[in-house]
């Protein structure tokens, strides 16, 4: 029998008030899901949890037998930063996520095993491979790739290196050292105000015909749209995923783990939840990046095409 | 401090060695690099000459191979390196692990740049590809402030290459997924932002529209300027709000900071644009070249003179410029 993949709670993209997130992470501690990412991935200036918090969450975690993994910055620019991060993965009794070439460095100057999040560029094996040699466990397919490059990788993976999907969320699409938040209320990124707390799923970015296109989320820019892949469930386990990460989102997130939880224990049973799922997603439903489309596309399959063709 | 120019064809490459570039970048016709552009970029015999005319003047010719080789064709990526290699070109310009991995391997004796698309903005990650690959310099994304410049200068173990005019990336490069959101192609997996094959024009009641594979990117009333519908330079709603709420179509220009980006050791300044005409790249090279001479004549009175400014204004993208991230204020 193949095996079916973990469940992975990805680290929250959004700048919540510290009683949100606590309140947040006791709900996920009654959840199935097996992996829990924390800590902050966008902002060096978000400092609400500071380390001790995330660590005694961790903790926790790990009493109710979730894996737990410290995640890190994606953009890394200012020497604090940088000395900030080191302290981090020296210290940290977690496994830890990275999402820049810089944490994979210093990981590896520890000698500290790591995995890594979307924003690493792994777009052929031979990178796949590479960072293996420098201690990467388990990577995560770029959002912009489709299942017919998933199947390649799968084909060539080293045998040690576990592979991660991106499959639920609002989709982190770019970076950048301007504070889209910040602009949108006319302040000053060195004075923000930390605005971004206003937005538990960041501030929607229409076009002037009024179609959700993107979402601000500080210097992150996310797609509008909810990538949602839980249909997928039998390509997964034919092509040996091993975990599917679900992005925190402000409400029904628990209600989602729910749903995913239940499809894992009973695959044949993802096409009910649709329609409850997408009233769950704070805008429309996206899966345009699986299917080798334009990522905000929207494919609804007929039963018939659930093959990879890969068979 | 190198001046380096791009060129996406033999005319641009000549006017960029004639007018006092030091080293002039160009890329292959294909997605192996980051200006994938129909009508772009050099076959082999137009690179033959053009390596050959930049050697007879004793400037170098650096090869772009800078966008993520696919799992699924890293065949031709291994073939445009080894293309390069047998050119004599003076050094790759790539992104991906893979890649450099390959490269370092069987051509350890060509000299390679990490190239923006690698997103490296910090010291440790300079130092991972210099470990790894032997990289000897590397161009920084557009989201570094001078200050942070100067400390990634202090602690970077290679030669450092900055932005210094051209079309402004706002996202950190090899970071951005937006084109692809829109299109199915980004610079990461095609060597192309907003491609034209998406892009449409309509005249309607409302004013000249444009789109990227059906998005309103922008929309111009009558007598506006309108430019390439770049996705992240567009006008959207915000909260109710219409404006540019990533970016105004804008170059940057960093004129003003030559003497600064000089004492912080910059040790390479890269011009923007092998998607654009023989006529920019003679006009910003000579621009620039002049600019940095003077620069290093007398750092202490360096003021940009008044005709080089409307020089580079008028090839700017929406004839206005900023210093983007290098300025706090931007950010």
């Amino acid at each position: 029998m193949k095996k079916m993949p973990q469940l992975a709670l990805g680290p929250i993209q959004y700048y919540w008030s510290k009683q949100k997130i606590e309140d947040f992470y006791h709900q996920v501690a009654k959840t199935d899901v097996d992996i829990v990412y924390l800590g902050e991935v966008v902002c060096s200036k978000r400092r609400i949890m500071r380390n001790d918090d995330w660590m005694r969450i961790g903790e926790q975690m790990q009493e109710q037998g979730k894996t737990v993994i410290l995640s890190t910055l994606t953009l890394l620019e200012a020497a604090s930063e940088l000395s900030a991060l080191k302290k981090t993965c020296s210290h940290s009794p977690f496994l830890i996520e990275a999402n820049d070439i810089a944490t994979v460095q210093i990981l590896h100057e520890l000698g500290k095993p790591f995995v890594s999040g979307p924003s690493v560029n792994i777009y052929n094996s031979r990178s796949l491979q590479k960072l293996g040699e420098k201690g990467l466990i388990r990577w995560t397919l770029p959002v912009e790739l489709s299942v017919t490059e998933l199947a390649e990788f799968q084909r060539n993976r080293p045998d040690i290196i576990e592979t991660e999907i991106f499959a639920w969320g609002r989709l982190p699409l770019a970076y950048s050292a301007r504070c889209f938040s910040a602009r949108a209320e006319n302040l000053q990124k060195d004075d923000c105000q930390f605005c971004c707390q206003k937005y538990p799923d960041g501030l929607l970015l229409s076009t002037r015909e009024d179609e959700a296109f993107l979402c601000i989320n500080g210097i992150q820019t996310q797609s509008a749209r909810t990538v949602n892949l839980l249909g997928e469930m039998d390509q997964f386990v034919e092509l040996g995923v091993d975990v599917l990460r679900i992005s925190p989102q402000s409400e029904h997130t628990i209600d989602i783990i729910e749903r995913f939880s239940s499809v894992l224990k009973q695959p044949q049973s993802a096409d009910r939840f649709n329609s409850e799922l997408e009233e769950w997603m704070p805008d429309m439903a996206c899966n345009g990046y699986w299917n080798g489309d334009a990522g905000m596309e929207n494919c609804i399959k007929s039963p018939a095409h659930t093959g990879t063709g890969h068979d | 401090m190198e001046l380096i120019c791009p060129a996406g064809n033999l005319p641009s490459l000549k006017a960029a060695i004639d007018n006092g570039a030091d080293a002039v970048y160009i890329g292959f016709q294909d997605d192996t690099n980051a200006r994938h552009f129909a009508g772009l970029n050099f076959n082999d015999k137009k690179a033959n000459e053009g390596v050959s005319y930049a050697h007879q003047q004793g400037r170098k010719i650096f090869a772009a191979i800078n966008t993520y080789p696919q799992v699924t064709g890293f065949e031709r990526w291994k073939q445009a390196v080894d293309k390069a290699a047998h050119l004599g070109v003076d050094a790759l310009i790539l992104a991906d692990i893979g890649l450099l991995d390959y490269a370092s391997e069987r051509w350890p004796d060509l000299r390679l740049h990490l190239s923006v698309q690698a997103s490296a903005t910090n010291a440790a990650s300079l130092r991972f590809y210099h470990e790894n690959f032997g990289i000897q310099r590397a161009v920084l994304p557009r989201v570094l402030s001078v200050k942070q410049v100067e400390q990634v200068i202090k602690e970077s173990p290679v030669d450092i290459e900055v932005f210094g005019f051209g079309s402004l990336c706002v996202m950190v490069e090899g970071r951005c997924l937006l084109s692809s959101y829109a299109t199915g192609q980004s610079p990461n997996t095609f060597g192309a932002c907003s491609p034209g094959s998406a892009v449409r024009w309509k005249e309607t009641d409302q004013g000249l529209e444009s789109r990227l594979n059906g998005v309103l990117i922008d929309r111009y009333e009558e007598g506006e300027n309108a430019g390439y519908p770049t996705l992240c330079k567009g006008r959207f709603q915000v909260e109710n709000k219409i404006g540019y709420a990533i970016e105004e179509p804008t170059s940057l220009n960093t004129l003003s900071l030559l003497p600064e980006l000089m004492r912080i050791g910059v040790g390479a300044l890269k011009v923007e644009g092998r998607q654009r005409s023989p006529t920019y790249v003679k006009q910003v090279t000579q621009v620039l070249r002049a600019a940095i001479d003077a620069s290093k004549r007398d750092p202490e009175n360096f003021m940009p003179d008044a005709e080089w400014m409307n020089a580079l204004q008028k090839v700017s993208e929406g004839a206005q410029s900023t210093l983007g991230a290098y300025a706090r204020p931007w950010q």
